[in-house]
């Protein structure tokens, strides 16, 4: 055996903290190390190149990279050394950056700690096997969770490329936050004249098929090969009946249903369509206000509908749908106005969020358009708007910056100008973020050509006094107590994840953070991967983002599953399970455990019944190998032996 | 070879790839420092972790082990991390009975973003098996 050690300086990344040279000198001191050598940069191209070249010139036949983590540059070396002639699990990697020199300061310390992690690496490497992929065939249509801007996106761009697409949204109707919004910064563009096109587009795309007010009920399979059961939620409409003509929402005499589409900002009807553009135009029953559900009679919208389309006794219905990729754009939810007490919030009616105050300038929005408070449907004078209200607030657990308040506030406050010319506007503000096109200009404009005055500091405290809402904060650019005698206030509501999002990506087995937004699988250079293959991330489910970043992002991911199935076959992984028949003694353990269905009994010649694994359909967990009580099931890559040698390199170092 | 001024002891972890392996890089991504005697050892799942890889570790000369995979419900091959859980909570139970203080075996869940998490499991413990000095295996230990 003839291992090659190539140790990376990573500029000053590792070699500031690590003695490389003493790392690959102790090498050198392994028998079956023939040669060990450092190089500043190992993953640039003349890196690479050397340990091509090493491998030729010392017929090395095993290689060890001790470089970054090997999430970022293992595929990078198993093609080095695959040009080399190499199979590329001849290949192990030793992370002496992230776990090593990041995080130490102590050099000897270090220096010891690289040494005994190459040593263990040299060890595994030396057990390792050649793998070889096989291929499969693929499935070329994607499923698209979601239905808002970055989802439609994905989609057209998906059918475009001569995809078939299925698009599942949870809401009736597809537009997602984007429909409810008015204007968008910073050209004051209308939003829905923007958007409704996109999402007729949607509706008449042959490629397109769109579910509706339906949810991701459960996902089996992998990359290439997945099964989506998709439920679809009782309308108690059939909708193949309904025109959408909306005489059912006039008649409906189940007049306070909370309307989700206006953020509760007024009340609808128990049966309604949520908006005018609404794509599918089609209505739907609110059972938990429709009073035939809650008292057993009424049925006014089944006798007036002209195409008898009502059916009470709908129920959901489970769909299959077999797809080769997933592109998950869920969005995002925002704070409730009723987490914001110390603002008011949920107790003064004319203490409202953002989004509310959008629907509220929307001219297909429940004021028609105009400006009217809550309270009393008077014209408000004097606007405060209230930014990080529960973002970058640790005490709510939201440290984060929700990314786009800044400028809907600045955008909401020229409109109020617009629409008002004699109202005055206030924003109580932490600091402007504008970092976008265009962006701070805007917030300029706001200033200087509206005159809406930016306050720099926070509200303590927000009581009524007669019609008026006094807001009492800080300006602590002039270190004064201020006032205003408000009469709507604006609160810039924190963004959050979806309240069903953990379960969602339970279910697609990607990971989430603390906040419960999706995972990338790098934050730079694989924004829209997930660590799970086939399954991509668009949006605002990765984290806040405005519309231009989740258009690109629907795009990048569409891009990404074009060029996925641009191959007509996928290789499969083959770190995957083996049985040993000789050794298996048949007691199918490993059958029950393996979370995938991958393993299969089999009956051999000689009539013995024995564990086989079906090579694709395994995932490569290896939970079948701790199970097995005579190691007879191997996950290739990562067995017994190779594992087992890594922890006595381990202890070699005492 | 640990220097006896610096006072390094032996400690191992087997990490789950797709999200404690993901959260020690974070760690060492955000400079979160850490003390220095852990030993990493990269699995496809925390169910990949045979007790058995554990006690010979500690066999072997090993101090503490860890073992850290992806919080309960969300682990990337669905259940690895229940299996990882029983078969890791039975062997913590088992040790003292072979003479091994059961704190010199931990199992956490640490998911690839949490890197401060990583940086705490990691102090906390290192601090634990400090405590608890060289483990003599041999003699056997004094279970309290």
């Amino acid at each position: 055996m003839r291992v090659g050690v190539f140790i990376c300086h990573c500029g000053n990344n590792i070699a500031g903290t690590v003695d490389v040279q003493k790392v690959a000198e102790e090498m050198r001191k392994i028998p079956g190390v023939a040669y060990s050598t450092t190089y500043v940069y190992t993953c640039s191209e003349p890196g690479q190149n050397e340990i091509i070249e090493a491998i030729k010139k010392y017929k090395l036949d095993r290689v060890v990279v001790a470089a970054c983590s090997p999430r970022m540059h293992e595929l990078t070396f198993r093609k080095a050394v695959e040009k080399a002639s190499l199979n590329r699990y001849f290949l192990e990697m030793a992370n002496i950056r992230e776990h090593i020199s990041w995080v130490g300061d102590d050099k000897e310390l270090n220096t010891q700690k690289a040494i005994d992690v190459v040593r263990m690496a040299v060890a595994k490497v030396m057990n390792n096997k050649p793998l070889f992929s096989s291929s499969f065939k693929l499935t070329k249509r994607v499923l698209v969770i979601g239905g808002g801007v970055a989802g439609m996106q994905a989609a057209l761009d998906c059918a475009d490329g001569g995809l078939d697409v299925v698009l599942v949204e949870k809401s009736p109707s597809i537009g997602g936050m984007m429909a409810r919004l008015d204007k968008t910064f910073p050209t004051i563009d209308c939003s829905i004249c923007i958007l409704g096109p996109k999402m007729v587009d949607v509706a008449q795309n042959e490629r397109i098929k769109l579910y509706a007010y339906s949810e991701i009920e459960d996902v089996k399979g992998y990359i290439g090969n997945y099964e989506v059961t998709i439920r679809k939620k009782a309308t108690y409409v059939d909708w193949n009946k309904c025109t959408g003509c909306g005489l059912c929402m006039e008649k409906c005499p189940s007049k306070n249903a909370y309307d989700y589409f206006n953020f509760g900002i007024a009340p609808t009807r128990a049966i309604n369509i949520p908006f005018p553009q609404a794509i599918p135009k089609k209505a739907k029953i609110d059972p938990n206000y429709c009073r035939y559900f809650l008292k057993g009679k009424c049925g006014v919208c089944a006798k007036i509908c002209p195409t008898k389309a009502i059916d009470y006794d709908m129920k959901d219905e489970l769909v299959k749908e077999d797809v080769g990729a997933i592109i998950v754009a869920t969005g995002y939810s925002l704070m409730g106005v009723e987490n914001f007490p110390e603002y008011g919030g949920g107790k003064y009616k004319d203490v409202i969020t953002g989004i509310q105050y959008e629907r509220i300038l929307n001219a297909s929005g429940p004021t028609g358009g105009h400006i009217k408070r809550p309270s009393d449907g008077k014209e408000p004078e004097t606007v405060v708007f209230i930014s990080c209200c529960g973002s970058r607030d640790k005490s709510v657990g939201i440290p984060y910056c929700s990314n786009f308040c800044c400028m809907y506030i600045a955008k909401q406050a020229i409109l109020t100008k617009d629409h008002l010319p004699k109202s005055q506007s206030y924003v109580f503000y932490m600091d402007i973020r504008a970092p976008g096109k265009g962006y701070d200009e805007f917030t300029r404009r706001a200033q200087e050509e509206y005159g809406v005055r930016y306050i720099r500091g926070r509200v303590s405290k927000i009581y009524p006094r007669g019609e008026k809402l006094i807001v009492r904060g800080a300006d602590t650019l002039l270190g004064i107590q201020v006032e205003v005698e408000a009469d709507l206030v604006v609160l810039a509501n924190a963004v959050i994840s979806n309240p069903d999002a953990a379960k969602l990506a339970e279910k697609l087995r990607i990971s989430y953070d603390t906040f419960g937004f999706y995972v990338e699988s790098h934050p730079k250079l694989r924004p829209v991967e997930t660590n799970t293959s086939g399954v991509f991330l668009a949006g605002a489910c990765q984290g806040p983002k405005d519309i231009p970043a989740s258009v690109s992002q629907g795009s990048a991911a569409a891009s990404k599953v074009l060029a996925l199935f641009s191959k007509d076959v996928l290789e499969s992984d083959p770190q995957v399970s083996y049985v040993n028949p000789n050794v298996c003694v048949g007691c199918m353990k490993c059958v029950k455990t393996c979370p995938f269905g991958a393993i299969k009994e089999e009956e051999l010649r000689d009539g013995r019944k024995v564990a086989k694994v079906i090579e694709t359909v395994c995932a490569g967990c290896g939970i079948c190998t701790s199970t097995c009580p005579c190691g007879a099931i191997q996950l290739q890559h990562f067995t017994d032996n190779q594992i087992l040698a890594e922890v006595y390199a381990f202890a070699s170092g005492k | 070879m640990p220097q006896e001024s610096k006072k390094e002891l032996r400690i191992i972890g087997f990490l789950c790839n797709w999200c404690s392996y993901g959260g020690a890089d974070t760690a060492g991504v955000s400079r979160f420092k850490q003390p220095t005697d852990l030993r990493i050892v990269r699995v496809p799942c925390s169910g990949r972790v045979d007790p058995l890889f554990v006690v010979r570790a500690f066999l072997s000369g090993a101090d503490g082990v860890l073992v850290s995979g992806c919080h309960p419900r969300d682990c990337h091959y669905s259940d690895g991390n229940y299996y990882a859980r029983r078969r890791l909570e039975m062997l913590k139970r088992l040790l003292p009975f072979f003479g091994i203080d059961d704190r010199r075996f931990h199992y956490t869940w640490v998911s690839a973003s949490e890197g401060e998490r990583w940086q705490r499991v990691v102090t906390e413990f290192t601090k634990v098996i400090h405590g608890l000095g060289p483990l003599k295996i041999e003699e056997g230990e004094e279970i309290g």
